[in-house]
């Protein structure tokens, strides 16, 4: 079975965001990429997949800031080919662009299953996933938290609003949006990640980048505050006691 | 192009989701700029009676034994088929676990312009203008909307689902299903939420727990706090995808929305999936060490004491109030 997992990075949202001097999107040089965390679930299920059955794993990033760290991590945890797609990313990326970037490299490969994070927080133009798959015409499931698969069958979990789940069958191939991989994503120490990098080689492909199908904001900012919290002040001691007497004036204590 | 807005109503099991209520409430706010219609677009089988209470001109009803239960793909299709023929100015769907595996594929399909995480629509300078929320909710983007047939996801914020319901029921249309030969997924079976643990629902006081917890021993700190205050533990994906609680104690797009009386937010950031569904609490303390995170955007009250350090004494102090 082939396995190919299309992935992205998105802004580590732990690091100040600061907005670019046009004031509608975020500063490309002020930004720590990181790999976006759904889809490090999605190449965990990819490696789960091929524990229980075998399978042949692609990896396929774009030629971001930390894309041979997170190839040469996928590598490390069981991957098996490793795809950077250089391009120009100067003028931002969005989820249409991104699946017309992956489209073509994953018509060559024909794989069986595709897995991809269901979404991206810096997306606003929807999943990748579900744009990819249409591209390619393959059905997609979003939010699927497990998958076996045998006989040119899936079998999936995807998340219903309010802790319901549903069943599907799916016939493949097919595109699927992972919210989960049934186990967390495993860590790989540093000296496995090193190994990968000198036993795997990391694939070059150059495409033109099409950005039309996202719009682009006329403006970016942090959230208008409207209300905000009122910040309890002092030591631990006296916050403990602030709230204690908070949730006894509504009745909770 | 027409200038009518449609609004897909998302329905699991009988039970029409609320955010289709809020779309509805914010298409009728803005038809009479566009000079169109607010359309319904029921799908399902023997679904109609859903229709009664929507606030719309019109529904558009489609009845399909695949259509029976959600699956995108069918969805998708129907869908792809009605706007080959109409083009209205919006489609609006929920970004919910079903909207958004819908829109992505017809957007890809139809070549449409598609907007996700959207809070809000309004029209300024006689255009649509549209504000989503992104990065986890610490940053907001403002647009125009394109002139063309335009896809929107769109999260709760600006309306109240009862704006979205109407007194009187609205004309229904059945429109004939196109060709569904041929799906490629298909639903096997619903899973219930195990039933065996609390329904945190319908707890009046929760203490949420996000990603700042940590470490999986450190969640009986909240445990003993929630036990001081007779509520319970809930928590945001990361945590339970570490399996350090069940599902059920879900809280978010894929878990449960709760309306507690009071909901103790532990080092939960704010981000769009956990907070939309904590909206209803009557009153949110936030405890996080990031004074940046939107959750107390939210809070009515809030502290950057680092919750490790702020629970053992905060159980005390509840403890003694009620001994006291």
């Amino acid at each position: 079975m082939k396995i190919a997992v299309p992935v992205q990075f998105v802004p580590d949202l732990v690091e100040e965001l600061i907005v670019d001097a046009q004031g509608n999107r975020l500063d490309p040089y002020a930004i720590r990429w990181i790999l976006n965390e759904f889809d490090d679930h999605a190449i965990e299920q990819a490696v789960i997949l091929k524990e229980k059955g075998g399978a042949d794993i692609t990896v396929i990033a774009p030629d971001f800031e930390g894309a041979d760290d997170a190839l040469f991590a996928a590598a490390a945890k069981g991957a098996d080919h490793l795809v950077k797609i250089t391009a120009d990313y100067d003028g931002g990326i969005n989820a249409h662009a991104l699946a017309r970037l992956f489209a073509p490299i994953l018509d060559g490969l024909k794989p069986d299953i595709i897995l991809t994070g269901v979404q991206a927080h810096s997306s606003l133009d929807g999943s990748a996933g579900a744009l990819l798959a249409e591209t390619l015409g393959l059905p997609y499931v979003g939010y699927v938290s497990g998958i076996d698969a045998a006989g040119g069958k899936a079998t999936v979990r995807k998340e219903y609003p309010g802790g319901l789940t549903a069943i599907l069958d799916v016939t493949l191939p097919a595109v699927f949006g992972i919210q989960a991989a049934e186990t967390p994503p495993r860590y790989v120490p540093i000296t496995k990640v090193r190994q990968a990098m000198k036993t795997n080689q990391i694939d070059e492909e150059s495409q033109d980048l099409d950005l039309s199908g996202g719009l682009e904001p006329a403006r970016m900012y942090p959230p208008e505050v409207g209300q905000r919290a009122a910040m309890l002040e002092g030591d631990i001691d006296d916050v403990a006691e602030k709230i204690a007497a908070i949730l006894s004036d509504q009745g909770i204590l | 192009m027409n200038n009518d807005i449609y609004v897909l109503i998302e329905h699991v099991r009988g039970q029409i989701a609320d955010i289709s209520y809020i779309m509805l409430a914010q298409a009728n706010q803005l038809a009479p700029s566009t000079g169109g219609k607010v359309i319904a677009l029921l799908l399902g089988q023997g679904a109609q009676g859903l229709a009664s209470d929507l606030a719309a001109d019109r529904v558009a009803y489609i009845d399909h034994p695949a259509l029976a239960e959600f699956t995108g793909e069918a969805t998708q299709r129907v869908l792809a088929d009605i706007l080959a023929r109409e083009t209205p100015r919006l489609v609006l769907m929920g970004d919910t676990t079903i909207g958004s595996d819908v829109a992505g594929m017809l957007s890809a399909r139809l070549n449409l312009p598609l907007v996700s995480a959207c809070r809000a629509i309004r029209v300024e300078a006689g255009c649509l203008a549209f504000t989503s929320q992104t990065c986890g909710g610490k940053m907001m983007a403002d647009g125009v909307l394109p002139t063309g047939t335009t896809l929107v996801l769109m999260v709760p914020g600006a309306f109240k689902p009862d704006q979205g319901r109407a007194a009187k029921a609205p004309a229904v249309e059945t429109l004939a299903a196109p060709d569904l030969g041929g799906l490629r997924v298909s639903l096997k079976q619903y899973n219930e939420p195990a039933s065996e643990d609390v329904d945190i629902t319908r707890e009046a006081i929760l203490v949420g727990v996000g990603r700042g917890i940590q470490r999986e021993d450190n969640l009986e700190l909240a445990q003993e706090l929630a036990e001081a205050l007779g509520g319970v533990v809930c928590a945001t994906r990361p945590v339970v995808d570490q399996n350090w609680l069940p599902t059920t104690r879900l809280v978010g797009k894929s878990g449960k929305t709760v309306k507690p009386k009071v909901y103790i937010a532990l080092g939960i950031s704010g981000a769009p999936e956990h907070s939309e569904s904590i909206t209803g609490s009557e009153m949110i303390i936030a405890v996080n060490t990031d004074a940046a995170a939107p959750i107390f955007d939210m809070a009515k009250y809030g502290t950057t004491i680092d919750l490790l350090d702020l629970l053992p004494v905060l159980s005390e102090k509840v403890r003694q109030a009620k001994s006291g």
